[in-house]
């Protein structure tokens, strides 16, 4: 009996937004009587980060300081309509409608700078720092606050932008299955290494070295955070989770998380993670979607470790220590892949 | 049913309220008393969201009477923060240690107890002090690195 070491690869290419299109996004922007600005979203933010994303898009696209861009998410009764956070859609989807509905907004604040300043709003630009000044001549400014109340209660102008976001529905030739399933990939590698216990079937993984290509990374915090948390929840996937199976019947399923096992702290395998970017002709400021393709890469991975720990090929997830064993005996113990 | 008055000190003050015949202490907390910082994540003792210290000590409040609560000292995530956030907090914000944060009451309550008891905990000590709080988003990493770094600067500082 003994512990088996084994290394596998996996490489993904994962699509960002729904398969074949047509999943739209829409954005609302205005400014507030403070000259600070809303952007109205029915998008989620379930803790990946759509309000922070978003917030930068909208403020580097207006020209603000992002301190003064407020994210509203609070109802997808009343917001505009958005097709909703998953399929890793979120950053690339929502971030377009928002950029397009920044740059109205912007080009009505400009507007309404140009008028006070008695200029042409072409000459105008922002600083980022709350200021629009004549391009050249900085002392030539208005502060965002002072445009936007002068559009409000002076010149009477809405400083307001809507952007919607469409990649049309892809039609499919019938006859060859001919489509365009989808206009911007993610791309991830990742090599793993594995412990195989040939007595208990249990698997560790040991450490994780992987690569994430996502675009352009527009808060690398929030995007490492993700990856971290995304391959946990891949080796998860890989490994633990599964509500089966149930003996003798389904009746003893598991119905709660004190059967539901997923790894915990004690459970975890080293994880270094390269980020590469390449920005996405197509994505807001270069961006992609890193939600769920942090995932995928590790469940090919393990099971390829699997293979060449103990030479089980296993193809149904989750991979418990009760498909290795079942595998192991069913060839009559572990044969290694690897020599020397 | 009949209602029975419960008073006990939640996070330094003394609070009262009726509870009644088996109503756990998470519920007492949120519902009588409206401190909505510990969770309800699974109300059998298996996800920890619930954490609260009880006299100093980390239980679960969906597993404890609110009526054995009496007389006695409560802390929540609630409680954490004076005038500063607690040097756990800062560590979890700064460290991305939360992602939808519903976790997070219960992990924080698990290392303050734990930083109370051992102010210089290794990564182990750590790990197994927050074995039992479950978490879906972070895969534990940025939490288990947050509670070193608080303890760091909760160290420097003293």
């Amino acid at each position: 009996m003994a512990r088996h070491r084994g290394r596998g690869f996996a490489a993904i290419n994962y699509p960002i937004g729904m398969n074949l299109g047509g999943d739209p996004s829409q954005a609302l922007v205005h400014a507030n009587p403070d000259g600070k600005f809303t952007v109205a979203l029915s998008s989620i933010d379930l803790g990946q980060g759509m309000k922070s994303v978003t917030r930068q898009i909208a403020a580097e696209t207006l020209g603000v300081p992002v301190e003064d861009v407020w994210v509203d998410t609070a109802d997808s009764d009343t917001g505009p309509h958005c097709m909703g956070s998953f399929a890793s859609r979120g950053t690339h989807r929502v971030g377009n409608a928002v950029i397009a509905a920044a740059r109205e907004a912007r080009a009505v604040l400009l507007e309404a700078a140009a008028e006070e300043l008695e200029v042409d709003a072409g000459d105008l630009v922002t600083d980022g720092r709350g200021n629009i000044h004549v391009r050249g001549a900085p002392a030539r400014a208005i502060t965002t606050m002072a445009a936007a109340q002068a559009a409000q209660f002076r010149q009477g102008r809405t400083v307001s932008g809507r952007g919607i976001f469409l990649i049309p529905l892809s039609p499919v030739d019938p006859e060859t299955g001919e489509m365009t399933p989808v206009s911007c990939f993610a791309h991830a590698a990742m090599m793993v290494e594995v412990e195989v216990d040939d007595e208990t079937g249990e698997v560790g993984v040991t450490d994780m070295q992987s690569a994430y290509e996502v675009g352009r990374a527009l808060n690398p915090r929030l995007v490492g955070q993700q990856l971290t948390g995304g391959a946990w929840m891949g080796m998860s996937h890989a490994l633990w989770e599964t509500t089966e199976p149930f003996y003798p019947d389904r009746a003893h399923r598991p119905v709660d998380f004190s059967a539901y096992l997923m790894p915990g702290p004690g459970d975890l395998s080293s994880h270094h993670i390269s980020i590469l970017e390449r920005p996405a002709p197509d994505g807001p400021y270069g961006a992609k979607g890193p939600g769920e393709m942090c995932a995928n890469p590790v469940l090919p991975a393990v099971a390829n470790a699997i293979w060449d720990a103990v030479g089980v090929r296993v193809d149904d997830l989750p991979i418990t220590p009760e498909k290795v064993l079942r595998g192991l005996r069913a060839q009559g113990g572990a044969r290694p892949r690897r020599r020397g | 049913m009949a209602l029975k008055p419960v008073a006990l000190t939640l996070n330094g003050s003394e609070r009262a309220a009726f509870t009644e015949d088996g109503e756990n202490l998470l519920d007492f907390l949120r519902r009588r008393l409206g401190d909505l910082s510990p969770k309800f994540g699974c109300g059998q003792g298996a996800c920890g969201a619930c954490t609260v210290l009880l006299d100093g000590a980390p239980v679960l409040a969906c597993l404890i009477l609110a009526e054995t609560a009496a007389g006695r000292r409560i802390e929540t995530a609630a409680g954490l923060a004076g005038a500063a956030l607690h040097p756990l907090q800062r560590a979890f914000v700064e460290g991305f240690a939360a992602q939808c944060g519903y976790c997070t009451p219960g992990m924080l309550m698990a290392a303050v107890a734990l930083l109370r008891a051992n102010p210089r905990p290794t990564r182990e000590e750590v790990v197994a002090a927050i074995g039992g709080n479950l978490c879906r988003c972070t895969g534990y990493e940025p939490i288990i690195a947050a509670v070193l770094d608080a303890a760091g600067h909760m160290e420097r500082r003293a």
